[in-house]
């Protein structure tokens, strides 16, 4: 059973069916969502047996395939996969199906055709399959720097107005950092020709190659610039709340679900194993920007007129939690790390889904242009209120283990910071319940009140983040307000249920994810040679924010 | 008693096949009457550039001078010759296009004619073709091969004339716009011959300094001479300079976009790609054949130059609103990535430097992709010919899915992104350059990527996220021959970047100098 290419499958299906997808007649709209609902759900099988076959006591790496790909470079297709690497392959299992239901009723803007949509959806999961699953650091750049070709068509051709600066806007400041991580791929390489005679990118080789401090620093720096920006951390988190606010709804989860926690990945997978001294050395410096964006990313997030933009804002504020947790040195803290990689993009996800939920009813992304929808639409209200539960991390949410890990995990090496980044976790009630509050509760206000009787007009339409806000913010004068608004649909039902159901499950139960995590945590905290009972030799204490 | 030189003929097959397919396109020309000229032209030509071709890929292997020890026929010269004349094959191919201008091709059909006369009123509409330029691009390509394959000095020199002066009259044949053509023909010849003046003069300088002009001697003269002595170092910088014009590399550049412009389109193609490898085929060999063990003179001088032409391409790309222009700015830019690789050398014994097999692939990677992209643009038109200027590309996407796909696929591999052969030249050219330590020149050539990407990324932005314009241009049904080149450079640029490793391991193989 083991050995069957599983990796490799969930690369390849997906991609077929994008190329199936876009070899559709015109006007078959209808079967190419079929088609994708179908592909994705075919992955996220695939992603539960390869968890089934994966044996959470063996090898670092398994399910492993290997093929000479670019001898000349000495590049292989090498795909495996450690427990972390899983988790986020189930991550992406469930959360592209789930995706492609929330998008169903999505309306192109303009005449394009909503295949384009699907056939990118699903190349980029045949991607992000790939960058988690490669094991060749080449490779990896590979699927790093294609994984912005399908989103970038995504956020262009799909999005909200500002589609076009925020879709320019992420390639570019991806592809810049991708391209800092270029040269560090190719310094990597010609030093471990120099130290192994020949030159390699397979990362097992390269975890044993002795790399001189100074240019451990500089290679460090390479990789981890890319990953910053692409986590987002804070000075290089500017093109998140622009990507995630134009983005289409399905576009903005797996923005922040998934695309993003490359970043994140990416400091467990190469920055810590590949430049232990390194990156023991600057560690403080990156706690300084991961908590500055903790508290930053809260308190902008506060701010926020626009529901997606808020959301994306959170979301800053979350990886500053996970850049905590993995820059901590403790297995506790890394494996809270990591947990709350797939967390965070289960309850963000959420959060993302039932905001656009909203807004399809609405047509505007302002939280200024909804209040009381709780009356009319309990059920609605009921999963904006999980999302949030789960975003502030309450405890019976899945949100709550993991950044219970990160703080307890943190403290004993890390407490001025991590006392720091607990400030964060009230900011983070503030900015949900006053979400929450203003949307759901409160005098029904907005663009869903129901409009005078002559003059009847549509207020509910299945735009999407798509269509422009146009709000009409003219309250009727007399007659006590009544909002129109309809719940949730069947199909909107079948979207939220699973995500609640893994919000409360992971909460109360998140054994077996952290028991495939920690192994291979702890083989990375060897690597780094930190000490995994959690005292690091470093004197704790440096600069703050 | 004078020995005859020796002469192989077998090595020399790709030379004889291109210069015999010229003169036979000359007499044709002359004796042939007008209605059958046109397609026996093409043939000639087609017939001459691909049995170059195929001659020289059945040389492959061959290590050996000849001709009296003036041509050298070694790995990279029958690489670039084989690359050259396929590339040349594919912009004829785009010469012959008829179906796409509604007056039957893209070259004006009586040169002499002055533009704007009512003679040359009456002309545009005449189906009358012109047939000279297939006989005087097929000289050009001849020229070229020429070029990378010289192994002396002076017939260096011949071999950069050979291959110039067809190309200044063709840049000034277009059939829309001559004024602006023949501006640009003029702008080129008066340039191009300031370029070669300094080249014979660096030549002069170098023969005095080493008393020879054969690369080999001057290698020898070089190396013995500990501070290589100032008449040597002068004239090495005039002879690069020379070629240094011809590659489009800043500061030598300033011909570049107004002919770009100016030239017909195919004739664009035609310069973006065979000119480049030619040109850089010929500082491959000077550089590393005859100053080899003097690296150190022109290392520092090509170091500079390649910041310089990759910060002005890219940068100066930004402001273009003419895609014509803006891939010339992009060639400068690539030109400097091209420098890049030149300067990996070092690393290797013997004369194998590691950046050449790199360089050459990128050239041939950067070829088939930019005459791509300039066949797309001879596609996209309005009543006035080609629409070049930017906004009237916006929506195209809508118009054409196919022709915007295809080219921006083309962009999106002169970015350098993944899975397309510009990525894997880059890779290759900035590999090499690491390797010999030159990693801050690389971290400038990353930041030179990320800033060009942005105009190459402001065309798909166009293309597909915008509305299209109400009286925007048309995209015309390509004819056979420009289909052909389209479907080859699309192949090859998904090819070579998906599964490089043979062509790699060509260029590697065939990455040694004799001499």
């Amino acid at each position: 059973m083991s050995d069957f290419p599983f990796l490799l499958a969930m690369i390849a299906v997906p991609a077929v069916g994008a190329a199936a997808v876009t070899a559709l007649p015109k006007g078959r709209e209808q079967t190419a969502r079929q088609l994708s609902l179908g592909v994705s759900l075919v992955v996220l099988l695939l992603a539960v047996l390869a968890t089934i076959a994966f044996d959470v006591g063996g090898e670092r790496f398994q399910l492993t395939t290997s093929v000479s790909w670019i001898p000349d470079f000495g590049v292989d297709f090498a795909l495996g996969v450690d427990g972390i690497a899983l988790v986020m392959l189930l991550l992406i299992g469930v959360l592209v199906p789930v995706v492609v239901v929330a998008s169903w009723r999505e309306e192109p803007t303009g005449r394009r055709s909503m295949r384009a949509f699907w056939a990118w959806l699903l190349l980029l999961e045949s991607l992000m399959v790939g960058v988690f699953a490669a094991t060749d650091v080449f490779l990896f750049y590979v699927f790093f720097e294609a994984m912005l070709v399908p989103m970038y068509f995504l956020i262009g051709s799909f999005g909200g107005p500002r589609r076009q600066y925020a879709a320019v806007k992420f390639f570019l400041y991806s592809l810049v950092g991708g391209l800092v991580m270029l040269a560090a791929v190719i310094g990597l390489y010609v030093v471990s020709a120099n130290e192994l005679g020949e030159g390699t990118f397979a990362f097992d080789a390269l975890r044993q190659v002795e790399i001189d401090p100074g240019v451990q620093k500089l290679l460090f720096l390479g990789f981890f610039v890319a990953f910053a920006i692409k986590a987002p951390l804070v000075p290089f988190h500017t093109w998140l709340p622009d990507s995630g606010a134009e983005a289409p709804i399905g576009g903005a989860v797996l923005l922040v679900g998934v695309l993003d926690k490359v970043g994140t990945f990416g400091f467990i997978r190469y920055c810590l194993p590949l430049f232990p001294d390194a990156s023991r050395e600057l560690a403080p410096y990156v706690l300084v920007l991961a908590v500055a964006g903790i508290l930053y990313a809260a308190l902008l997030a506060m701010g926020q007129s626009d529901m997606k933009r808020l959301v994306s804002y959170t979301s800053i504020a979350h990886f500053g939690f996970i850049a905590l947790g993995i820059f901590a040195f403790t297995t506790e803290a890394t494996t809270g790390a990591v947990l709350y990689m797939v967390n965070h993009g289960i309850a963000t996800g959420l959060l993302f889904l039932v905001v656009g939920m909203l807004i399809a009813r609405g047509g505007s992304r302002l939280v200024g242009d909804y209040g009381g929808v709780a009356a009319q639409a309990p059920l609605l209200a009921g999963v904006f209120l999980v999302a949030g539960l789960a975003s502030l991390a309450l405890p019976g949410t899945n949100s709550f283990v993991s950044e219970f890990l990160v703080l307890i995990g943190s403290f004993p090496t890390r407490p001025v910071f991590t006392v720091l980044a607990t400030v964060g976790i009230v900011l983070a009630a503030l900015y949900v319940l006053l979400l929450y509050q203003r949307t759901m509760h409160g005098p029904p206000r907005g663009v869903l009140l129901e409009p005078a009787p002559e003059a009847p007009a549509p207020t509910t339409g299945g735009g999407g983040g798509a269509t422009a806000a146009t709000a009409t913010l003219e309250a009727p004068a007399a007659a006590p307000a009544r909002l129109r608004v309809r719940d949730l649909s069947r199909r909107e039902l079948a979207v939220a249920a699973p995500m609640v159901a893994l919000v409360i499950a992971l909460g109360v139960y998140p054994q077996p994810l952290i028991d495939l995590i920690e192994p291979a945590v702890a083989a990375t905290m060897s690597d780094v040679g930190a000490d995994p009972a959690g005292v690091s030799p470093e004197a704790p204490v440096e600069g703050t924010d | 008693m004078i020995e005859a030189p020796d002469l192989s003929l077998a090595a020399l097959a790709p030379l004889l096949f291109v210069f015999g397919a010229a003169c036979v396109g000359v007499l044709v020309e002359a004796f042939a009457p007008r209605d059958v000229r046109h397609p026996v032209q093409v043939a000639i030509a087609l017939v001459g550039t691909l049995g170059g071709l195929v001659t020289s890929l059945l040389l492959a292997g061959e290590r050996q001078v000849t001709a009296g020890g003036a041509l050298a026929v070694d790995g990279p010269a029958v690489f670039l010759e084989a690359t050259i004349a396929g590339l040349g094959a594919l912009s004829l191919l785009l010469f012959a296009e008829r179906s796409l201008d509604p007056a039957r091709s893209a070259f004006v059909a009586a040169a002499a004619v002055p533009a704007g006369s009512p003679r040359d009123r009456e002309l545009m509409t005449a189906p009358r073709v012109q047939t000279e330029v297939y006989p005087l691009a097929t000289f050009a390509i001849g020229g070229m091969m020429l070029f990378v394959a010289a192994n002396d000095l002076l017939v260096m020199f011949v071999a950069l004339e050979v291959l110039s002066l067809p190309l200044y009259l063709i840049s000034g044949l277009a059939r829309r716009r001559r004024l602006l053509s023949q501006e640009a023909a003029v702008k080129y010849f008066l340039l191009g011959a300031f370029a070669s003046a300094f080249f014979l003069y660096g030549l002069a300088l170098v023969y005095g300094a080493t008393g020879s002009i054969r690369l080999s001697a001057i290698r020898e003269a070089s190396a013995g001479e500990a501070g290589g002595g100032v008449l040597l170092v002068l004239g090495l910088a005039l002879l690069v300079v020379g070629l240094l014009f011809k590659a489009s590399v800043a500061p030598f550049h300033a011909w570049t976009p107004d002919v770009y412009q100016g030239a017909p389109t195919p004739v664009t193609a035609f310069m973006a790609a065979c000119t480049k490898v030619a040109a850089f085929g010929a500082i491959l060999r000077l550089l590393y054949v005859a100053f080899g063990t003097s690296e150190w003179t022109w290392r520092p001088l090509v170091y500079g130059i390649a910041i310089v032409s990759m910060v002005v391409g890219a940068v100066l790309g930004l402001t273009q609103t003419d895609l014509k222009r803006m891939l010339a700015y992009s060639s400068i830019a690539h030109a400097g990535f091209l420098l890049t690789g030149v300067l990996g050398y070092g690393s290797g014994p013997d004369g194998t430097g590691s950046g050449l097999g790199p360089t050459m692939f990128y050239l041939l990677a950067y070829g088939l992709t930019t005459i791509g992209a300039f066949a797309v643009l001879t596609l996209v038109r309005d009543g006035d010919g080609e629409a070049t200027h930017l906004s009237q590309w916006a929506g195209l996407g809508r118009r054409s899915t196919l022709t915007a796909a295809v080219m921006a696929l083309f962009l999106l591999a002169l970015a350098g992104i993944p899975l397309t052969s510009g990525f894997t030249g880059k890779f290759a050219v900035f590999r090499a350059a690491i390797d010999d330590g030159a990693w801050p020149l690389v971290l400038v050539a990353l930041l030179a990527s990320a800033v060009a990407a942005f105009f190459y990324l402001r065309v798909i932005v166009l293309m597909y996220f915008s509305e299209p314009a109400v009286d925007g241009p048309t995209v015309g049904v390509p004819g056979l021959p420009t289909t052909l080149v389209l479907a080859v450079t699309v192949t090859a640029t998904v090819v070579l970047g998906v599964v490089p490793g043979a062509v790699l391991d060509l260029a590697e193989g065939a990455a040694r100098f004799v001499g």
